[in-house]
């Protein structure tokens, strides 16, 4: 499942991270890697941002980087 | 700026994750003797200043964008990676409440065999959140000084520089990512407990401000009160303490040092200027001492001082990021992402630092966007100041008009700008940091920087402005202009030609060049045209400057040009509808 798809306060592992090698390194420096648990806050309307729990950290991920993230329940 | 070299030989990085508190800890360093050259930018860009280093000697401090890594994966990497090849020895500053990710970077300083020295920082805010660090422990698995400090408290800052000489250059084997991760995951095993904890009310409200449905009314209710706060205090200042300062005091003084010059004269308009109905009036008489000083001191300083006090409190607590992430989805539509509106926000208060922070934004077109809606449709507080204290005397509702179509203008114009330039606007990835109580000590210091910045370069500016004025009166080159240009301001506008001299007088301060509108006996229609054709045109200077610097020339110029197209069309159209 992507990550835009997910219901609002489910927590789940991500699976694999699609996109560019860039995108990976960046969204992996913040702790968005494949085995990690994260908990999602919030999407928001319009294609907007998706925002998440990582560890004790929140992250707000753009619509399209958030869709290449795929989760598993 | 002074020179980067200054302060001994030693070079110090401070480095880590943004948002961990690296320039709390950067002012504790340096203490009274802070030699901030604030390179532009908020997050690319660093201060330094000197710090002791040992026994009584003096090393330089450098703050270093905050970065999540070492790629140069974006600008601020890129500076960082300069930075560190100059850097003798690196203080990495850590987020204790987010250990996992921030030793990230930790690892990566360590392999590129530069002595580190890591500060456990926001350590008070551990027990609360049911986080328990072994300090020893993890000092023992990461191999170099570990110590626990507190930025806003000053705790273990002391330390901090005591083990600073103990940092050596070590070797470490090199890991791929995938290791270093599991390594971290070792180390946190045993040296880290954490334990479940209970949400406190500003953890509820976190969750609360980010979730749209609720999120959204809360930003509308934020910015409403903002406003209301900052014209609330503003208008307060003015009328309790500036306005009777200048009327009491310093009108008295101008009247005596007026008939002493004998009312007329060209010292005596230099200073005082032209006398109304024989006195002395603030507001239409524009010498050095009268308008000079009272434009910036009595009309614009109490705006000042309360914007930067709202947005200062905003700042601490956390809230930007959260507005940022409300309106990503809106600002994509303007060929923007959610984090432009910082340099809208700080444009608000000066075109100046709002133009610096075009920085934050990666691409060419999304800056190109940023800075033309910035210098068109965010006019300044010293602006604003002005236009309310002008315009509001002919009733709210005008004030209301101006703002109103200078916030239209910004949509269709962001909106225009997306669909026919090349390209899409990025996608947001940040982090939203804790909601945090602002602290007033940290607030007043931060308004006391700003205030002290705006009288410092804003003043003499000012004090230039009218001295221009004055000269291109006298000189006749005013009245020279205006013939020229009447065509275009009757015509287009609907203006009378002496407008001109603002028009003139406000690519160098905004707010005089509004000023000089009131002794020109304008109909309220010719007011809101002269005061939104003034806040489009064209930028002050300071601002074109930096944003020259920042567009590069070609921008600039395609800027400028639309610039002076908007402000046609739009004061044109105003002319035909009012």
């Amino acid at each position: 499942m992507r990550l835009t798809e997910l219901d609002t306060d489910r927590t789940v592992v991500v699976k694999e991270v699609e996109g560019t090698t860039n995108m990976k390194m960046r969204l992996e420096s913040m702790g968005i890697r494949p085995g990690v648990k994260v908990t999602k806050i919030s999407s928001h309307f319009w294609k907007g941002p998706v925002t998440l729990k990582v560890g004790r950290a929140k992250m707000a991920i753009g619509h399209g980087m958030a869709k290449g993230i795929i989760v598993e329940e | 700026m002074k020179d980067a070299r200054s302060g001994g030989d030693k070079k110090v990085l401070l480095m880590g994750n943004p948002n961990v508190g690296k320039s709390v800890i950067f002012s504790r360093l340096t203490g009274a003797r802070v030699a901030i050259s604030n390179y532009p930018g908020t997050t690319v860009g660093f201060s330094h200043g000197e710090m002791k280093f040992g026994a009584g000697e003096i090393a330089m401090l450098m703050d270093v964008p905050g970065v999540y890594s070492l790629h140069s994966l974006s600008r601020a990497e890129e500076v960082a990676m300069e930075m560190l090849e100059k850097g003798n020895v690196v203080i990495n500053v850590v987020d204790a409440t987010n250990l996992e990710r921030n030793l990230f970077l930790t690892l990566e300083l360590k392999e590129r065999g530069v002595p580190v020295v890591v500060a456990l920082n926001m350590w008070d805010e551990t027990r609360h959140k049911g986080i328990e660090i072994d300090v020893a422990r993890l000092e023992k698995e990461l191999g170099i000084p570990v110590v626990a400090t507190c930025g806003l408290t000053g705790v273990g800052i002391k330390r901090l520089v005591e083990r600073l000489t103990e940092a050596e250059v070590k070797k470490f084997p090199k890991l791929d990512r995938d290791h270093k991760w599991e390594e971290i995951g070792k180390m946190l095993d045993v040296s880290q407990k954490l334990r479940h904890h209970h949400h406190t009310l500003l953890e509820r409200l976190e969750d609360i401000s980010t979730r749209p449905v609720t999120g959204l009314p809360i930003a509308a209710l934020v910015v409403y009160f903002s406003f209301r706060a900052i014209v609330f205090i503003a208008e307060g200042l003015i009328n309790y303490v500036m306005d009777p300062l200048f009327e009491k005091i310093w009108w008295p003084l101008m009247t005596s040092l007026s008939s002493y010059l004998g009312e007329n004269g060209i010292v005596h308009d230099l200073l005082i200027g032209k006398l109304v109905a024989g006195e002395v009036d603030f507001g239409q008489s524009f010498g050095l001492l009268t308008a000079g000083l009272y434009v910036p001191l009595a009309a614009v300083l109490p705006y000042i001082i309360s914007f930067y006090l709202i947005l200062g409190i905003l700042e601490d607590l956390g809230y930007l990021p959260r507005l940022a992430t409300q309106v990503d989805n809106l600002m994509h539509q303007l060929g923007l992402h959610g984090y432009a509106i910082l340099p809208f926000i700080l444009g608000l208060g000066c075109n100046v630092p709002g133009a610096m922070a075009l920085r934050l934004m990666e691409s060419r077109r999304e800056k190109f966007i940023a800075g033309t809606l910035m210098a068109i449709a965010v006019p300044c507080m010293a602006q604003i100041a002005m236009i309310v204290g002008l315009v509001g005397s002919r009733g709210g509702e005008y004030v209301a008009l101006i703002f109103g179509v200078l916030f239209t203008v910004f949509v269709v114009k962001g909106f225009i700008l997306n669909r026919v330039m090349k390209g899409r606007s990025p996608e947001i990835l940040w982090e939203i940091p804790p909601y945090r109580m602002p602290k007033p000590a940290a607030i007043i210091k931060k308004l006391w920087m700003r205030v002290s910045e705006f009288l410092g370069e804003a003043v003499p500016y000012v004090l230039l402005g009218i001295l221009f004025v004055n000269i291109l009166y006298i000189s006749g080159i005013f009245n020279w202009l205006s013939n020229i240009f009447a065509p275009v301001l009757n015509g287009l506008w609907s203006l009378p030609k002496e407008t001109i001299s603002a028009m003139i007088i406000g690519f160098l301060r905004k707010d005089v060049a509004v000023g000089m509108l009131r002794p020109l006996g304008l109909t309220t229609k010719q007011l809101v045209i002269a005061c939104t054709v003034l806040a489009i045109y064209f930028p002050c200077l300071a601002t074109f400057i930096v944003m020259l610097r920042e567009l590069g020339i070609r921008d600039m110029i395609k800027s400028a040009g639309l610039m002076l197209l908007t402000a046609a069309v739009v004061g044109g159209l105003l002319n035909l509808i009012l």
